[in-house]
């Protein structure tokens, strides 16, 4: 053979060789092979930073840990009302501050040891204390002495509120009575934890135990960790030891940390997952016009600006005064950000509670009015925006925030005259901005952990962490504190004239309410759409005679 | 040639120092901290995660104590972020990954490189040059992350040959390899095709040819050698830059590799990450640098080790 036709030819070879037996022939989906076999392919944002309930903080984390544990109360995924978990009931002391939970026997953690009681007190013994330094601590903080344990005020725990009354009896009592508290024991901070295999993998408040490895953990949730491939997949499959085994129908869930959301749309479009994490906003409108996958559902979420109103660190004077703030907040159109420039269905907030929860609705809402802001900015003396500083506003480093900010930008120039500056920081330069207070105006979100409005005001209450304005009203604190021991219509009001004060204030502009966006294919049943996005796996099923979706064609270039 | 290695040995280690402790202090002045995070801790459960990993001591005794656990134990100390798990285990895991890519990789790019460049150099200024080197010049100038995806639209959505996503069957690994090695072959191309054509107007060459030394022999035998001095030179640093710079890849299909860590940790300020992945990389680079030199001494007779 002439050497100019070889390496052709041989490449030829090699390639189609290669192709070949790596079978060029379409072969069945993971999702129809899942859908026959009960196995659950899930897009889930992101490797986990660990599995333990008691250290973990993000929304990976908890997909995942919500397989494998259970607390004493779930919450109905149709209206979010707790329902019984671990605890089979409850009984509420007449003043609404202790509460008695009685667990079920057949309660058993998945080396086949009963959950009992102490196994409770034991695991908020270690989630409260310091050492362990759990981010969600504060989670904790309601029940009588636990802020004292935990910031080591207090360091007898037999005085925080929470004991075993016996094996399969569990009391807890609140420092203040508070409506929401059965529906704060869904979240993880709140899950039992195996305190043996704690000890046995480790020193118990060490933060690298390794209880949560495939080969140590134990657990006592719907499903049981199988496999963890870091950055490929973690494998939970169904526990038969779970009390409520025979309503569990998969078999297996593959959660996948795929933090690209290109990725992630083109794993669903080629058949490797149920359901994805998020959609990439350009894609959206073609999921719209095709198919039936995408899905837009509101979620307990706020996206809102910040402004700094610490008179020692606000370096804008107009800043502080609320007139300035409150104009600010007026000439803000949501209705037109929303549909052109967000455009995935979020709504426009006028409150920085969403409504809902608890049958709560904002009373004093600041609404779109030009005239009126301009009206204030005069009053302010600062009439047509002359003389009002150069406002910078702050963001952490992406296209969606800068989208929003760049449109903001816009309107308050229009509107009232005044000049902005768009300050993009690296995540981690901005989180540590905002915590210094070293900003003027600056982007901020929050969602709610647990469905009530308490979740939302109580982060403006003064000295929160996540408070991170400097607005320090000791009358909404007191209002916020009278809350937790009102109840029905009364509560409402009375987190109405917080919330009112608020938006007179302005230390916080709301802008949108979230909505989830993700893409799901029909054979997913038993997935009830609400606020929290809290799915519990054991309602969850697939109907494999359910057609294959229609999905869009699209580029593949972005 | 033992001096050789041993001599740059010791200046890896040199390099090694300098360059982890450069990376210690540039990591820690950067604003921000592995803990904070959108939901804030109290003060207190801030003083005690940075009492658990150390970051309470003055600079200099957290700079001594991380040094002296390293030299004298290895150990890269635990992740700040995957908070179960340690740098060396990470290192471990995603590193073979990493290696497997980079090697199908390096394959697909000196097979593809190599062949374009010599046939490019046999017959310059015809089709037969113009068209593998228009290719890459397109392959040069074409990002892997139009690539990648581009691949996946035909290969893996349109056809349905092999998986969009995953790191787990042999056909996982056909598109990334595909991917960062054509990106690589063009360079692989054009060094291969300047160095041929330079070999090729030599004397030597035309006395093969005059003792009637068949083409095969010529090109083979007795160009190629010499032909391919610059593409090996360049693969030092193409095996480095493929095993430690395969994040685009490596996000785009899905793959547990080292390179995602090596922009994340910094992204997360996972400050013992950071210094792992940077230390080892930095190695790497160094190790390949030197199997490089060794290699271009053996290629080229009028170098010597000195």
């Amino acid at each position: 053979m002439n050497i100019r036709h070889f390496p052709h030819a041989a490449t030829a070879v090699l390639l189609g060789a290669t192709f070949l037996t790596t079978g060029c022939v379409k072969k069945a989906s993971k999702v129809a092979l899942g859908n026959k076999a009960q196995v659950f392919h899930f897009g889930n944002g992101g490797e986990p930073a660990d599995l333990d309930p008691q250290v973990v903080q993000g929304v990976p984390e908890h997909n995942i840990i919500k397989a494998l544990f259970e607390g004493l109360v779930t919450l109905n995924p149709k209206d979010l009302s707790p329902m019984p978990g671990v605890a089979e009931r409850w009984e509420v002391s007449p003043d609404g501050k202790t509460y008695t939970f009685y667990l079920r026997s057949n309660s058993v953690w998945s080396n086949g040891e009963p959950v009992t009681a102490d196994d409770f007190v034991k695991a908020y013994e270690r989630i409260l204390n310091a050492k362990l330094a759990a981010p969600y601590a504060d989670m904790l903080h309601i029940l009588e002495g636990a802020e004292e344990y935990n910031t080591g005020k207090l360091t007898d725990f037999s005085k925080v509120g929470v004991k075993a009354l016996g094996p399969k009896k569990l009391q807890m009592t609140l420092k203040a009575p508070a409506s929401y508290f059965l529906a704060m024991l869904n979240h993880d901070a709140w899950y039992p934890v195996p305190m043996a295999t704690i000890d046995k993998f480790g020193k118990r408040y060490d933060k690298g135990n390794r209880w949560t490895r495939p080969e140590n953990i134990v657990s006592n949730g719907p499903f049981l960790l199988k496999d963890w491939k870091t950055q490929q997949e973690i494998v939970v499959a169904k526990n038969p030891k779970y009390w409520d085994a025979k309503q569990v129908r998969l078999n297996e869930i593959h959660f996948y940390p795929i933090e690209s959301n290109d990725a992630e749309e083109r794993a669903f479009r080629g058949g490797q997952l149920h359901t994805t994490n998020t959609v990439p906003t350009d894609k959206v409108d073609s999921y719209r016009t095709t198919g039936s996958s995408l899905r837009i559902e509101p979620y307990y979420g706020a996206y809102y600006y910040r402004v700094n109103v610490d008179k020692a660190k606000e370096k804008n004077a107009a800043l502080l005064d609320p007139r300035v703030r409150r104009a600010l907040a007026m000439s803000i159109d949501r209705a037109s950000l929303v549909k052109n420039v967000l455009r995935a269905g979020q709504v426009p907030a006028y409150s920085l509670t969403p409504p809902g929860p608890a049958g709560y609705r904002p009373k004093e809402q600041t609404k779109y009015d030009p005239d009126g802001a301009r009206r204030l900015l005069s009053e302010a003396g600062f009439p047509g925006g002359k003389g009002v500083p150069k406002i910078s506003i702050l963001i952490n480093t992406s296209e969606d925030h800068k989208k929003v900010a760049e449109a903001i930008q816009q309107m308050w120039k229009k509107e009232l005259g005044v000049d902005i500056e768009i300050v993009n920081q690296e995540w981690k330069v901005y989180l540590s901005t905002m915590h210094g207070l070293d900003y003027q105006i600056g982007r901020a979100a929050w969602i709610g952990d647990f469905p009530d409005p308490n979740a939302f005001l109580d982060i403006m209450r003064t000295g929160n962490g996540n408070n991170e304005t400097g607005f320090a009203s000791p009358e909404y604190d007191k209002l916020i504190v009278n809350s937790w021991s009102a109840t029905g219509a009364a509560r409402i009001e009375i987190l109405q004239k917080a919330e009112a004060i608020l938006m007179q204030e302005m230390p916080v502009i709301p802008i949108y309410f979230y909505t989830r966006s993700y893409l799901i294919v029909s054979s997913v049943k038993g997935w009830s759409p609400n606020l929290l996005d809290d799915h519990p796996w054991k309602y969850i099923y697939l109907d494999e005679t359910v057609q294959p979706d229609k999905m869009p064609v699209l580029g593949a270039v972005r | 040639m033992f001096k050789f290695i041993a001599s740059r040995t010791l200046q890896m280690l040199a390099v090694l120092a300098v360059t982890g402790t450069i990376t210690f202090f540039l990591v820690r002045l950067a604003p921000g901290s592995p803990f904070d995070q959108e939901r804030n801790v109290s003060p207190e459960i801030r003083r005690n995660l940075d009492a658990y990993y150390g970051l309470d001591q003055p600079i200099m005794v957290q700079y001594w104590r991380y040094f002296s656990k390293l030299v004298t134990t290895g150990d890269f100390g635990p992740s700040f972020k995957y908070s179960n798990r340690t740098v060396t285990e990470i290192i471990s895991e995603s590193l073979p990954v990493s290696f497997e890519l980079g090697i199908y990789a390096m394959i697909v790019a000196v097979a593809i490189g190599v062949t374009a460049g010599v046939l490019a150099s046999l017959r310059p200024n015809t089709m037969m040059d113009y068209v593998p080197m228009s290719l890459s010049m397109v392959g040069i100038s074409m990002p892997t992350f139009v690539m990648g995806p581009l691949l996946l639209l035909l290969f893996g959505l349109q056809l349905g040959w092999f998986n969009v996503s995953g790191w787990s069957s042999f056909g996982d690994k056909v598109l990334p390899s595909l991917t960062l090695g054509f990106y690589y072959a063009a360079y692989f191309a054009r060094l291969t095709r300047g160095g041929m054509l330079e070999i090729l107007s030599q004397d030597f060459i035309r006395t093969a040819r005059a003792k009637g030394a068949s083409e095969l022999r010529v090109v083979l035998r007795h160009a190629l050698r010499g032909g391919l001095l610059p593409a090996v030179s360049f693969m030092g640093p193409a095996l480095a830059g493929i095993v430690t710079g395969s994040f685009t890849v490596e996000t785009i299909f899905q793959i547990p590799g080292l390179g995602r860590y090596f922009v994340t940790a910094a992204l997360n300020r996972d400050y013992t990450l950071v210094m792992g992945t940077v230390i080892l990389f930095a190695a790497l680079i160094s190790i390949f640098n030197l199997v490089v030199d060794v290699v271009m001494v053996w290629l080229n007779p009028r170098l010597k080790f000195d």
